[in-house]
């Protein structure tokens, strides 16, 4: 088995809630028409950011937020590279997205691949008047030209690194991480 | 929950832990249905050959259809109007076809063991659509699927499956699969169409369709197959349906939430009453819709991934 470690421990829970309420913030004070808004995570992780986001918009004006769930398995680009299939899951969008206000959610963001698959993706389920993109993370090495409106944290790295969205809903505590990969053994 | 198969040539060779992936990746394929836009571009560039040596509506146009939806590019290919009328070998067809550079090939051809024949010498997918009395596994992946729909479950559950057992590959893929998932089964039908050998299958043999139904949850009829009748196996219509059609007075006797099904097509008022076949209590048409996301969820496990060597 490949043993990887932690190379650093970047932002602890009150650090991650600090940089949630702020994007929560931005969120609220771009976009004026809060009713038009809808929220679609990334899975999986992106599904919980999503969820975070939506609950500080309600504690803050009062407004129910709709979020769905997007996986992006069947719009990837790479699928004819990887050692074996990946788990095709549920989209689950209960909500048009036509004329709406996207919010598009994930974790981190790296080579920008991801966001184009969930972009053709979103766009196949209807037209949406606007999308705009949130990521915790923003690692840099993009392949593709896509930014992100609303960042936690920008993190600059090494290609070869991981980084790690620990959220206390799947993995009992927040906390971000690098991860050093192993080496081949 | 890895899926390491280049072809699916029957329930056979699938473990219980293959099955449950495909039904969950059919579950997922299901929502794209449903959609307005009703394509996603994973299998892209795919070609897929729909090779159709026997007469069909539904298992032909279900996997055109998943293949669509996946924006795989499909060519139909039909007995009749090829040169197989001219005299042209089953594996001359095949090595021809696949010199066009597919990816994969469906087939259902009226010999056993055709598509297991093909696999030995293609470097495309083989998909069994069924072949002659052997197996017809997406048949009964699809029918596994819509009593997980209903009943949340397969283990444990009583599958009485009533007709000609004899001639029929959904019988049997769907035997090897409810057992492999824990199943109980029953196999019910006339003793000419019934071969007590079944019972060295993990199946119990029943003569007496009423005492079969006692507490069924699930009763599949199959239809009678006119075509597959060289022999003479039961003295009339009349007699046969006196004894093991599907009526609602005997329906009684399975649960109260027992679930009627059939893989079509249906001689109606022969094996099932229009009347049941009709109802509320039929899932006939539910197992046509589930067929196409298990024809997805086949389709993107067979392709949607690397080429990997197995020699399966």
């Amino acid at each position: 088995m490949k043993k990887e470690k932690i190379k650093a421990r970047i932002m602890d829970a009150a650090k991650i809630k600090r940089a949630f309420q702020r994007m929560a913030h931005e969120i609220i004070e771009r976009n004026r028409d809060l009713n038009n808004l809808v929220i679609v995570g990334i899975r999986t992780r992106g599904v919980f950011v999503a969820k975070r986001i939506a609950k500080l918009i309600k504690e803050s004006e009062g407004v129910d937020i709709p979020v769905g769930v997007l996986d992006i398995t069947l719009y990837r680009d790479d699928f004819s590279d990887m050692g074996e299939q990946h788990i095709v899951k549920k989209t689950e969008i209960s909500f048009a997205v036509d004329k709406k206000d996207v919010l598009l959610v994930d974790d981190v963001l790296f080579t920008g691949r991801t966001i184009r698959a969930a972009l053709d993706s979103l766009i196949d389920l209807g037209r949406p008047k606007t999308i705009q993109l949130l990521v915790f993370i923003d690692r840099g090495h993009r392949e593709l030209p896509i930014r992100a409106d609303y960042v936690g944290k920008f993190l600059p790295t090494s290609r070869r690194e991981r980084v790690k969205l620990q959220m206390d809903e799947i993995d009992k505590k927040d906390e971000v991480q690098i991860i050093e990969p192993a080496g081949i053994n | 929950m890895a899926f390491n198969h280049k072809h699916l040539l029957g329930i056979e060779s699938l473990s219980a832990s293959d099955i449950l992936t495909i039904l969950d990746t059919a579950e997922s394929m299901a929502e794209i249905s449903t959609r307005e836009v009703k394509k996603v571009p994973i299998l892209r560039g795919k070609t897929i050959i729909n090779l159709f040596y026997e007469a069909s509506t539904r298992t032909r146009s279900s996997f055109e259809l998943a293949a669509k939806r996946l924006s795989a590019d499909i060519s139909n290919f039909s007995k009749s109007t090829s040169s197989v009328v001219k005299g042209e070998t089953l594996k001359d067809t095949i090595q021809n076809l696949e010199a066009m550079n597919t990816d994969a090939i469906i087939i259902r051809h009226a010999s056993s063991g055709s598509p297991h024949f093909i696999s030995s010498f293609c470097s495309s997918s083989v998909i069994n659509a069924g072949d002659g009395t052997h197996e017809h596994p997406t048949q009964a992946l699809l029918d596994a699927f819509t009593i997980r729909q209903h009943k949340k479950r397969i283990e444990g559950l009583k599958v009485v499956i009533v007709g000609d057992i004899l001639h029929s590959r959904v019988a049997r893929s769907n035997l090897l699969l409810l057992n492999k998932l824990g199943a109980r089964v029953v196999l019910a039908g006339p003793p000419p169409l019934l071969p007590p050998e079944f019972q060295h299958y993990g199946a119990e043999v029943m003569y007496d369709m009423d005492r079969a139904l006692e507490g069924a949850d699930v009763v599949m009829m199959l239809r009678i197959q006119l075509e597959r009748q060289k022999r003479i196996f039961f003295p009339s219509i009349r007699e046969y349906r006196s004894l093991f059609s599907l009526n609602p007075e005997r329906f009684r006797r399975a649960k109260r939430d027992a679930i009627i099904m059939h893989p079509g097509p249906i001689n109606r008022d022969v094996e099932i009453s229009t009347e049941l076949a009709d109802s509320a209590k039929s899932v006939i048409l539910e197992q046509v819709e589930n067929g196409v996301s298990v024809r997805m969820a086949v389709l993107y496990l067979l392709l949607g991934g690397k080429e990997r060597e197995i020699p399966d």
